[in-house]
Parts: structure tokens; C-alpha cells; sequence
């Protein structure tokens, strides 16, 4: 599992991580090699819906291009054995991801990509992530500690977004859209 | 799979002079894994025994299967049964044990439960009480899907267990949900894990049932709305199921949606599955009964021993 080009995910969130669901072995009849790339994990602690973390941590990977069209999805089954989920909670991620267009279901054989999010290839992603590198040295020069830089760089990205949308959005009603 | 695997109306039990049970009116739609959750005593094993048909009602009915009558033979055949702490007889070996659940049942697959016995690494000549825990635990669990049943009812299945072999123990009954689409009822007290488990919740209190939906049904509906302690009492617009208060700010739970409005001052919040079940757990007069189609409210609110069979 070399696909780790010097992007390196900050915890690999949805990443090919070899450990997660080694503890399967038991259940699972050996849910090993089940085609797909990707393995999920859970973090109880987020307060994030289940199916929302697999519908994220698809998306996540598509970004980082753990994922390509093509590729197939973890079987309902082997996520089911391996985190001791409700199969309707994959199903509902599936339908979700299938309705963004991002991946579509194949009768008898799985879900499989259809789509990809990284609109950029590897090359760029690394050149953009060393040019990030330089500007978070400077922020660090400048005495901008870790939380100081995260609120800087999600506040601008705010500022930005809204301003690319033509900034027609009133500037209070922020919280309900957040849903 | 239109049918109800549980369904009963004015449903009560009493034992002497208690009342173990009252009143407990709900459908539980096939399909699903159905978390069924309350206080000690609140009735949870009374209310699986009725539906196992171990017990008959002191008041009102309950059926199981798409209405079959618990202990029926088509109902027997249909339900598996756990009891609390996976029971296993103790002297026997995993061996006998499938003999003799080979023999007492009208369908048992036998080639299924001896490849998950070896699948679980389960010494088929040792006896069962000298199995770990989480061993006897899941060869309880193998005798049950291996009468390959439409409903499996676990009684607190995972609380004796340790996270592993609770984990394990789980992801069997879910592939077997996954599978074969097997419905499953299951009562525990362990909230943190049921929000992976369970997409229906059935929340009992003092005999009676609080709350039952779907969980997601559930969740979309209720939020938690902080703001301002002094305009707590002023919010009317939803249904307020539990209220903290502190000297500055306040917590309300709601039964408000995405889409209800919120007043200015305060922020919404989802709510997770454990924290909503805490919130009416500890509101007892609180109630969500959606009341499906089939399980509408019953008139009397005392367990009244009308129809006493």
C-alpha cells in the first residue's frame, strides 16, 4: 500500500490504515483483501453521525486519491464485521455518497467509485502542500501558535468562499446553515 | 417485510402487586436492529419474555411475526432467544450442546453452527463452563442463528463482556442482520455503543414506553438548544423534553427539527443518540411515541387488567 506520495494525510482519516480491523479475525472470516482500498475507522468521541464519517472519510480519500473511479467500496459485510456497525447505517452512506454522484451501486457485486474529487493531480497537491509549508513557517515566525493558525487559515477560507459566492449571503444568519 | 416483529397494545404484566410492566403499546417494524433500553426494573426483561411468549400478560396483547401469538409454533420456530449472560449449560461440551439443539429444534442448520464454531476457534470437546466468557457468550449466540431465526431477541447480551469480545460479539449478530436480514430486539443499559448497533429505539421507564422510532427519525427530530438562563422558561415554540440551567446559560432538549426556528440569542445543536435517551431518562413524564400507524396511543394510562388472560 504505497499510495502515500508525500501527501500524508494528517491522521490518514479514512486512509489505508493496515491496523484498523486486524481485531476482525474472529468474526469476520477473514474480511482480508475485501477488493477495496480503503478501510473505515469510527471516532466515537466526534459526535459526527456514523454514516456521515464513512459518507467523509469517502470523500476524504477521493480528495487524497486513496480512491479513483473504479475503484470499489469496502462490502456492506466486511464493514459490518470489522466496526460492529448497523448494515443500514453503511446502506444509508452508500445511498448518500450514490446521490452526490460520487459513487454508484452494481447489482450482486458491490458499490463502486464513480466519480473523484481531486481535481488536482498528485504533482500539483505536492508543490500547493510545500508552498502551504512556507506560508505556516512564516505564521509560526510571525508568533501564531497551532489553534491561532487554524482559526486564521478557516477564517480567511471563510472570507474567501464568500466572496467567490458574490457574497450575497446576509452577514448574521450564519449559524442555522450549518446544520 | 411490511410486518411487525413485535407488536402490543395496553400490554402489562404484574407480578403480586407490581406492576413489572403497564400499558406498553408498540410496533416494532421488521427489518431492524431495535434497541430496547431503560433503568433497572424498568421492565425490559418482562417485556421480552412476554414477546418470547416465557410469560403471558396479566393485561393486553402482544403478538410477534406479523401477528402471531408468542409460543405458537410458528412463532417458536420464527424467534431465537437469548436470556441475560448468554446462558450455556455448563457441563456440557460445545459438542453436546449442538446435539442437543439439534434435536430439541425443528430446523437447525448444523453445517452453520459448526463452521462458526471453528470459525471462532471454539474446542467443540471442552466443556462449556470452561470456556472465557466472551467464548460461551458467542456459542449462546451460534445455537440461536443456527436455528437460522426471522427475529434473535437478546436480553443484555454484551454487559458482562469485555470490549473485545462485546465487539466480536456484535459484529456476529449484525452480519447475521446483514446477511439474512434477520430483525433483532435487543435490551441493554449500555448506551455509548448503541448508536453503531441499533437503528430503532424503544425506550422504556418504569413499566412503561417513553419513547419508540426509529433512531434516525428520532435524532432529526429532537435538537439542543443553548442560550440565555433567563429566557429559558420564554421558549414554547417546541416541546422542551429536559432543561439544564446553570446562572448564565441553559441547555434545553426539543422536539424540534432542522427547520424549526431557532429565537435569536441561542444556538442549535444536534443531539447523539446517548444524550437523548439520558435527556428522557431522566424526564420521565416526557414521551415521543411518534405512534406508528398500528401502535396509536391507548386510552387508559393504568395498566387496567381488562382483557386478563
Amino acid at each position: 500500500m504505497t499510495i502515500d506520495k508525500g501527501i500524508g494525510a494528517p491522521d490518514g482519516a479514512g486512509g489505508a490504515s493496515p491496523a484498523s480491523g486486524g481485531g476482525v479475525g474472529a468474526p469476520g472470516g477473514g474480511s482480508r483483501g475485501s477488493g477495496s482500498p480503503i478501510e473505515f475507522r469510527l471516532d466515537a468521541a466526534s459526535g459526527v453521525p456514523t454514516y456521515l464519517q464513512l459518507v467523509h472519510q469517502v470523500e476524504h480519500a477521493l480528495r487524497l486519491g486513496y480512491l479513483k473511479p473504479g475503484d470499489q467500496l469496502p462490502k456492506v459485510r466486511d464493514v459490518v464485521a470489522s466496526l460492529a456497525i448497523n448494515p443500514n447505517t453503511v446502506l444509508k452512506a452508500y445511498k448518500e455518497l450514490e446521490t452526490k454522484g460520487l459513487a454508484a451501486g452494481r447489482p450482486g457485486q458491490g458499490t463502486f467509485v464513480q466519480a473523484t474529487l481531486s481535481q488536482v493531480a498528485l504533482p500539483e497537491l505536492t508543490a500547493l502542500r510545500r508552498s502551504l509549508l512556507g506560508w505556516l513557517a512564516t505564521a509560526d515566525a510571525a508568533g501564531l501558535d497551532e489553534d491561532g493558525i487554524a482559526a486564521l487559515f478557516t477564517n480567511t477560507l471563510r472570507d474567501f468562499r464568500d466572496r467567490r459566492r458574490g457574497s450575497a449571503r446576509p452577514a448574521g444568519g450564519g449559524t442555522e446553515g450549518v446544520a | 417485510m411490511n410486518m411487525n416483529v413485535v407488536e402490543a397494545s395496553g400490554l402489562g404484566k404484574r407480578y403480586g402487586r407490581t406492576w413489572a410492566l403497564r400499558a406498553c403499546t408498540l410496533a416494532v417494524p421488521a427489518g431492524h436492529v431495535a434497541a430496547l433500553v431503560g433503568p433497572n426494573g424498568a421492565g425490559k426483561t418482562t417485556l421480552l419474555n412476554l414477546a418470547v411468549g416465557l410469560v403471558t400478560p396479566s393485561a393486553g396483547a402482544v403478538t410477534v411475526l406479523g401477528g402471531r401469538p408468542p409460543g405458537s409454533p410458528a412463532a417458536l420456530d420464527g424467534i431465537a432467544f437469548v436470556a441475560q449472560d448468554t446462558p450455556v449449560y455448563k457441563n456440557l461440551s460445545a459438542a453436546d450442546m449442538l446435539h442437543l439443539t439439534l434435536n430439541l429444534n425443528r430446523r437447525f442448520d448444523r453445517r452453520y453452527a459448526e463452521t462458526r464454531l471453528g470459525e471462532l476457534g471454539i474446542p467443540l470437546r471442552r466443556k462449556a463452563g470452561r470456556l472465557s466468557g466472551g467464548q460461551q457468550a458467542q456459542l449462546a449466540l451460534t445455537m440461536a442463528l443456527a436455528r437460522r431465526p426471522k427475529l434473535l431477541v437478546l436480553d443484555e447480551p454484551v454487559a458482562m463482556l469485555d470490549p473485545v469480545a462485546r465487539h466480536d460479539f456484535m459484529a456476529i449478530v449484525l452480519m447475521a442482520a446483514a446477511d439474512d436480514g434477520v430483525s433483532v430486539l435487543l435490551s441493554s443499559h449500555v448506551l455509548a455503543e448503541l448508536e453503531r448497533v441499533a437503528d430503532y429505539l424503544i425506550l422504556l421507564s418504569r413499566g412503561r414506553v417513553q419513547v419508540a422510532g426509529e433512531v434516525d427519525d428520532l435524532l432529526a427530530g429532537h435538537r439542543l438548544l443553548t442560550g440565555p438562563a433567563a429566557e429559558a422558561d420564554r421558549y414554547a415554540e417546541r416541546p422542551v423534553v429536559h432543561l439544564r440551567r446553570a446562572a448564565a446559560q441553559a441547555h434545553l432538549l426539543v422536539r424540534a427539527g432542522a427547520d424549526d426556528p431557532v429565537p435569536p440569542g441561542w444556538e442549535a445543536h444536534p443531539v447523539g443518540l446517548e444524550e437523548l435517551a439520558l435527556a428522557y431518562l431522566r424526564e420521565p413524564g416526557a414521551a415521543a411515541l411518534p405512534g406508528p400507524a398500528r401502535g396509536r396511543a391507548l386510552p387508559a394510562e393504568t395498566g387496567e387488567p381488562s382483557e386478563v388472560r
